[in-house]
């Protein structure tokens, strides 16, 4: 067993058991430290890392339990190991569902005692592999929160690291949910601007008059309501990046204003004559085919071109499919954390559905239909049922990538399904969530052919 | 590094083949001469009434105490032994000390048809406890007499030599030792 330095903590009020378990497995090359109780242990246990703690259960004071719960909380990675004379077999199972590795019955079998040692350190040693590896491939794949795997995306990740260092305006260019301001954060805190703000404006919420004075700011008594100088996003954003989203929906007077901000690096305030200078790195962002809208007039020419310095087309997810299992991968590792649910991942069925799927929403929907997936699901793993997925014949594709919308009898269809797979297959409970009779939602079920 | 006497100390008897073929191991593994010790005592004071076993580590006080007193001693019998926290042990040493102890009476089990498996199985662990009294400590390599065993499978596994990490570790410490 090749184990030097791997440091292990034996804790027990007898002398004779720290001894003679410390000095047999010091042979092995463990680096052993010894605790005479709870306190103690603690004290250890804080002051460094720890593979595997042996605790006795039944110590004066702090009993083993305690000291469990304290480790799990100061080092969860350490294998805690509660030590118990026959008796106390019970208080150790229950030492296991609170997080201990597992139990030992003194005196211990030799055997058993070196195998389960050998399998800690060898699990140790997986999971550190792991995490190595797991690192080594977020560098690959990612840029900052954006992870990706497809070619299409690493021309974005250079393009946005070359672009990130410079002032320069980027415009993101992409379907919605593809993940615009994501990248534009990512841009951000790649740049020298990281420490100072990053202030987001959706330019499509608000109408012109209130988007003036968010983007502006505006002077007390400017217009109704304005009782006090407000200061706008522009100056909110001085010093870092203010990212415009759904540019190509701002008003002609307002693609003026911004036209202007944009030479002459100066702000108006909103019924104010001062002009204030601001120091802002511009990143905008559209769905919309700015370049036509700018040809068709409906957006000004001389703003597109000064938006589009360095334009970055995300593609949408259907043309990066093999970015599914990383993003599954990825947004499963936060929900478990927001959600405070132990989930582990998906089942087959439930990852080929995910990588049938059109995602007209993007990365954005993946989300979503994980995040329903992560709080309807009953167990470790989400089932397919639990993504409630349209069926893949429901949204086709078209030319273009549009995805044809489906037909009324379609959605009926679909929901029903949804229902019963909600109810377990219970009728009654179906029909009441639909606010239908029982008959009727039978004659659902027939046309549908849900039921022979 | 000394003399190495081996030394029969339990209560049946054991058969000259056998303690020639562990006296042969031990030679071959630590390139020493080792000699047989044919003291009659017998320890006294090691064993555990509630448990029924021997103490290993009092056995190695007693063997200091009456053994050859010069070179190492490795006392050899057929009383099950143990250490407080295990349920049995095949035997212990001093780590870099003087006295080791083995015991038969494991290496018997679970039924033992061939005395010469049981021969193999106390020369291997002979050399494995001598090994430690000579400062060596367990080895990674399954096939080393300084693997770990744990259980009858492990003991039948490795060989009854050292390999040549070991034989170096225990050559580097032999350079150390003080030439008198």
């Amino acid at each position: 067993m090749m184990s030097e330095g791997t440091r292990v903590l034996v804790v027990d009020d007898e002398e004779i058991v720290r001894e003679s378990l410390g000095g047999w497995l010091t042979q092995d090359g463990l680096a052993v430290e010894v605790a005479h109780d709870g306190p103690a242990a603690l004290e250890k246990l804080r002051q460094g890392k720890w593979a595997i703690a042996l605790v006795d259960l039944k110590m004066p004071g702090m009993d083993g339990i305690q000291v469990l719960q304290e480790a799990r909380k100061l080092q969860p990675e350490a294998a805690v190991v509660i030590m118990t004379a026959y008796a106390t077999v019970d208080t150790a199972v229950a030492a296991i569902k609170q997080g201990a590795y597992d139990y030992l019955v003194k005196p211990f079998d030799p055997e058993e005692l070196s195998l389960m040692i050998q399998k800690i350190l060898s699990q140790q040693k997986l999971v550190h592999e792991n995490e190595v590896l797991r690192k080594a491939l977020k560098r690959e794949y990612g840029f900052h929160d954006v992870i990706s795997k497809s070619p299409a995306m690493h021309q974005v990740f250079e393009l946005a690291r070359v672009a990130a260092p410079s002032s320069s305006t980027v415009l993101i260019l992409g379907e919605s949910g593809t993940g615009k301001e994501v990248l534009a954060r990512a841009i951000h805190k790649e740049s020298a601007r990281k420490d100072a703000p990053f202030v987001a404006v959706s330019c499509a919420a608000l109408t012109e008059t209130l988007l003036e004075s968010e983007l502006f700011g505006h002077e007390r008594g400017a217009f109704t309501g304005a009782n006090a100088r407000r200061k706008g996003k522009f100056e909110a954003a001085h010093g870092g990046t203010l990212f415009l989203d759904e540019i190509g929906d701002i008003s002609p007077k307002l693609q003026v204003d911004l036209l202007r901000v944009l030479e002459e690096r100066r702000i108006q305030r909103v019924g104010g004559n001062e002009s204030v200078e601001v120091d802002v790195r511009i990143i905008a962002a559209t769905n919309k085919d700015l370049r036509k809208e700018a040809s068709e007039g409906r957006f000004r020419e001389d703003l597109f071109y000064r938006l589009n310095v360095i334009a970055i087309h995300l593609p949408p997810l259907r043309e990066r499919k093999e970015d599914v299992p990383l993003l599954v991968e990825r947004f499963l590792e936060t929900l478990a954390v927001e959600l405070q649910k132990p989930i582990e991942g998906l089942s087959s069925e439930a990852l080929t559905a995910l990588l049938a799927h059109g995602w007209p929403g993007n990365v954005r929907e993946l989300r979503n239909t994980l995040e329903r997936g992560a709080v309807v699901a009953k167990g470790h793993i989400i089932q397919l049922a639990d993504l409630g997925l349209a069926p893949p014949s429901a949204a086709s594709v078209g030319p273009g990538g549009k995805v044809e919308p489906p037909s009324l009898d379609e959605v009926e269809k679909r929901h029903v399904i949804e229902v019963l797979s909600f109810t377990g297959g219970n009728v009654t409970q179906a029909a009441r969530i639909l606010g239908i009779d029982r008959v009727t939602l039978y004659n659902r079920m027939r046309r549908y052919q849900l039921r022979d | 590094m000394g003399g190495l006497w081996l030394w029969w100390i339990g209560e049946g008897q054991i058969e000259r083949e056998a303690m020639e073929h562990v006296r042969l191991h031990v030679e071959r593994a630590f390139r020493v001469p080792a000699a047989v010790w044919a003291g009659q005592a017998r320890p006294q004071g090691t064993l555990d009434v509630r448990r029924k076993q021997h103490a290993s580590g009092r056995m190695l006080e007693w063997l200091l105490r009456e053994g050859p007193g010069e070179g190492r001693v490795l006392g050899m019998t057929d009383v099950d032994l143990f250490i407080p926290i295990l349920t049995f042990v095949f035997g212990e040493a001093q780590l870099n000390g003087r006295a080791a102890v083995v015991s038969t009476a494991r290496l018997s089990e679970p039924v033992l048809v061939d005395r010469r498996v049981l021969w193999e199985r106390l020369a291997k662990e002979a050399v494995h406890e001598l090994g430690h009294a000579l400062g060596l400590t367990h080895c990674s390599r399954p096939e080393c007499a300084m693997s770990r065993s744990a259980g009858l499978r492990d003991v039948d596994r490795k060989g009854g030599q050292l390999c040549a990490d070991c034989r170096t570790l225990l050559d580097q410490a032999q350079d150390r030792e003080p030439r008198t």
